[in-house]
């Protein structure tokens, strides 16, 4: 979708960096986060896990949980919506467990009680009898010939003949013929690499308060990237009207993906339902690693041929993906990004989504990406390495540019890889001599970009502020971004729009702040909004000076008369109109509504120093340097923001994190203190550098930024690694027991 | 269960309370004083969210009971603001873009107020090893650290 009436220059506000709408609340305590609401009369939910990986649920006896005085209900599945099929059964199944138990951690019931002290110890008595089945947790052995089935019927029709019932669903792309690709080259590397699962890590942890009367009309308050889906979603799963459930989205104490669903909210609202009383729920860390959406872990294989001259003959790749004990594992997206910044002739990819006994995955910033990134890039290094090539010339040499046929099928619009990919060699990172020990890695990554439907409403007020309601949870600066947008617009100070994310029953339906699509799809259809409010201000205004509101136009705040016939008039400035709205035809309120084609796809390169300790194998990011197509930024520091954030996670998934389960099926590490994230004593100041390649899909140029940030660093940092420690790692986290063993396999120690 | 009678101040109030045995000073805060302030995390010590000080130390607020908080004062992220007048530290964080999701802020001004009380001109590396305890999953760090370091350059110009 091209637009006609994209700028690109000249802006005003666009670019600034204003002080965040949101910002005072959260420096002074007063934002009100998802566990921060109370309702008279509350109770509080806790909810009854499975210990074990996989079990039949033979009886629930909740008489002892029920005995307590505190305690006012206690629900199963049984009190959910019968007859779901499809997600919906799906995600029935795993906020509340029907006949099995799947992962340890899957909930099976849930109690109210009068204290969260109370909830806890009522948990505690509901005595669930298990019959344990046998289990498995990892992808490779989930795929093998005589594995335990997890659900015999989870697998559609993509899936080929003779495979094991865990594999739930197959893709392939790719075009050309790989075969002929690879007789080409003059060195082809073909290796094996494994990613484990991280956790979106989220400081906040889940939590909601619930209201449902036994006349079928509720709220929800809850912690999430997307109120209307949760809605939806809990609508179903209670069989209520969607309408009759009214969500508001709290402030958000972080998503990454992980809260594009719902958890405990279907389960406080049964409790609700069946106490009439309000039902609070906050999730436990150890519960939120348990049982919410970690990333899939990963077996892939990837296959490039290269040229003596850098030029890559063919790629193909096989990315096995586990998704936890439900379909739905990106596995498609893996191998669509695999090769995305490539210009292959011959490619190749196919995709498997295989099911385990884990917590179902969740989206996790550009779901997918990072790990085919980690394995297409490792390869690319080490054929570089060998053919004595310099990482960044090979890149551009072979990168996907504006009409180059994608690896997946279409056709670049403009983009910004190359853009990148010189800004990096140009970047004094790229030259700057290495220490001691160190080396440097070097990686791009792609990620799709989503739109999604929105709807945006913006109103007048008679003083002529603005007030915009938007429906997308504002997950990291998003109303500092519509605020300027909607004051580039209507030509009003910054601080006169106040920016507001509405409930679901104040604004049409909008999807989930996902798909790093809130400020493209979000903010174009702000800057839509308020090009109707424009329209109906100069038709004020034109109505006033008897004039045609084609001879009416809008500049800096005011209306003008235009054109040689439109005769003399003052400029006549937005407050002025907004003070007699009232008397000249009502309120004046723009909307939008829209589900825009044009989100803009988006690439990155990223540059790594790591030094590697050879008596302990731990490593150090020494320098880390991201460089990113933004399209255009709207608020810059925003925008890095994205880009530090997204390499901080990469950092931590590359070098630390992992779920570890044991033997038992049972996850060992549900805790920040055995599941490490990176902590500002682990990090660098970490360099940015925002490129503008202008999205012909949206009116300023805007690209989502939010995920691919956290495509390149996986491989980025193993490449950095493998440099300085002298040999390849293929398999992540690169904990430095991983390290070392590598280390010493290499010198036969 | 018998509650428990605590005194305390907090941010300079006096505060009067019954807590069970079993809540720690977080949940008083949030759940018997309305201070919402400050956050949970993990409630292992471990993310630091629940920072506050206590005594004129940080402490993770879930790893000490509202019993023992008899006679203390604390110090929350509600107090650091006086009146209308931000502390350098919260207005450098908004300056700074310092916060995104802004959950672990609370935490992280109030760590990072102890640390310039007690060590004016920090290096980075102090910052870094000062906030290690909390953890921040948005920002990466970058702009926090430039934002301690900021304001404690602004506090040292005017004392």
């Amino acid at each position: 979708m091209a637009l006609d009436d994209t700028r690109i220059t000249g802006f005003k506000v666009v670019g600034t960096r204003p002080d965040r709408p949101d910002g005072l609340d959260k420096v002074t305590g007063r934002a009100k986060y998802g566990a921060d609401a109370t309702a008279p009369g509350m109770l509080f939910g806790a909810i009854v896990r499975s210990p074990h990986a996989h079990a039949r649920i033979l009886g629930i006896d909740t008489s002892r949980a029920e005995a307590m005085h505190e305690v006012k209900a206690v629900v199963t599945r049984a009190d959910f919506a019968p007859g779901l099929t499809g997600e919906n059964l799906n995600v029935l199944e795993n906020v509340m467990a029907g006949e099995k138990a799947l992962y340890d951690g899957h909930a099976v019931a849930a109690v109210a009680a009068t204290t969260a002290l109370a909830a806890r110890d009522a948990a505690r008595l509901v005595e669930v009898e298990y019959e344990i089945l046998p289990h498995v947790t990892d992808v490779d052995a989930a795929m093998e010939e005589g594995a335990p089935v997890i659900r015999a019927d989870a697998a559609d029709g993509s899936v080929p003949e003779g495979m094991h019932p865990n594999v739930v669903r197959y893709h392939e792309s790719g075009h050309g013929n790989v075969d002929e690709g690879f007789a080409e080259a003059d060195l082809v590397i073909e290796e094996h690499f494994t990613t484990e699962a991280t956790h979106q890590g989220y400081i906040e942890p889940h939590a909601c308060l619930a209201t449902l009367g036994a006349d079928g009309k509720g709220d929800l308050w809850c912690s999430t990237q997307g109120h209307w889906i949760a809605q939806k979603t809990c609508a179903a799963l209670l069989g209520l009207e969607q309408s009759a459930l009214r969500v508001t989205a709290s402030e958000i104490g972080g998503g990454f993906g992980g809260k594009t669903t719902v958890f405990i909210e279907p389960v406080a609202l049964a409790l609700s339902r069946k106490t009439s009383r309000p039902v609070k729920i906050v999730m436990s860390r150890s519960e939120v690693f348990r049982a919410t959406g970690p990333t899939s872990s990963t077996s892939m294989d990837v296959r490039i041929g290269m040229k003596k001259d850098g030029t890559i003959t063919a790629g193909q790749g096989v990315f096995r993906l586990q998704g936890g004990a439900f379909p739905g594992a990106p596995m498609e997206f893996t191998a669509m990004c695999a090769f995305a910044p490539y210009n292959l002739k011959h490619v190749h990819q196919v995709g498997y989504d295989v099911i385990c006994n884990r917590p179902k995955q969740a989206a996790y910033r550009a779901p997918g990406s990072p790990m085919a990134a980690f394995a297409v890039e490792s390869v690319i290094d080490e054929l570089c390495n060998r053919l004595g090539l310099d990482p960044i010339e090979v890149r551009l040499k072979n990168g996907s540019k504006e009409g180059t046929k994608a690896s997946f099928g279409p056709t670049w619009d403009r983009i910004g890889l190359i853009e990148t990919l010189e800004a990096a060699r140009d970047h004094p990172h790229y030259s700057a001599p290495l220490n001691e020990g160190e080396g440097r890695g070097v990686s791009c990554g792609f990620w799709f970009n989503h739109a999604g439907e929105t709807s945006v409403t913006l109103a007048l007020s008679e003083d002529g502020t603005v007030q915009l309601m938007v429906g997308t949870p504002d997950i990291g600066g998003s109303r500092a971004s519509m605020a300027i947008m909607a004051a580039e617009e209507l030509g009003v100070p910054y601080d006169r729009v106040r920016v507001t994310v509405a409930d679901t029953a104040s604004l049409g339906y909008n999807d989930v702040s996902h798909g790093s699509r809130v400020t493209y799809a979000s903010g174009l259809a702000t800057i839509q909004a308020a090009r109707d409010t424009i329209r109906k201000l100069c038709g004020r205004a034109a109505a006033k000076w008897g004039i045609d509101p084609e001879a009416v136009e809008w500049r800096d705040g005011c209306a003008v008369p235009s054109g040689p016939n439109a005769g003399e008039f003052d400029p006549m400035p937005i407050a002025d109109i907004a003070a007699r709205m009232g008397r000249t035809g009502g309120p004046i309120v723009g909307h939008y509504e829209v589900t825009p084609e044009g989100a803009g796809v988006s690439f990155a390169t990223h540059i790594v120093d790591a030094a590697v300790d050879r008596e302990t194998g731990a490593t150090e990011v020494s320098r880390y340097t991201v460089v990113q197509d933004a399209g255009k930024a709207i608020h810059p520091s925003y925008v890095e923001g994205q880009y530090q954030g997204g390499a901080a996670q990469g950092i931590g998934w590359a070098l630390n994190e992992e779920y570890v389960y044991g033997d038992d099926g049972r996850l060992q590490n549900p805790g920040f203190l055995d599941y490490r994230i990176p902590v500002a004593s682990d990090l660098p100041m970490i360099d940015t550098v925002i490129v503008e390649v202008p999205n012909p899909g949206h009116p300023y140029g805007v690209r989502g930024v939010g995920e691919t940030s956290i495509c390149p660093p996986l491989a980025a940092i193993a490449n950095a690694v493998s440099n300085a420690a002298g040999v390849r790692m293929r398999d992540l986290p690169m904990r430095p027991a991983r390290v070392l063993e590598a280390l010493q396999d290499r010198t036969g120690e | 269960m018998t509650q428990i009678h605590v005194t305390a101040t907090v941010n300079g109030d006096p505060v009067e309370f019954l807590c069970d045995p079993r809540e720690t000073l977080l949940d008083v805060l949030r759940d018997r004083l309305g201070l919402t302030g400050t956050k949970e995390g993990c409630g292992t010590g471990d993310c630091g969210a629940c920072s506050v000080t206590l005594g004129g130390r940080v402490v993770c607020s879930c790893l000490v009971l509202g019993a023992e908080a008899d006679g203390a004062e604390i110090g929350t992220v509600e107090g650091m603001a006086d009146s209308e007048t931000l502390h350098p530290l919260q207005r450098k964080f908004i300056e700074h873009a310092a916060l995104q999701c802004g959950i672990c802020t609370p935490g992280i001004l109030v760590a990072a107020k102890n640390l310039l009380e007690r060590t004016p001109n920090p290096t980075e590396t102090e910052v870094r090893y000062w906030l290690a305890g909390n953890l921040c999953r948005c920002t990466g760090y970058d702009k926090i650290v430039q934002a301690v370091m900021d304001a404690a350059e602004e506090m040292r110009e005017i004392p």
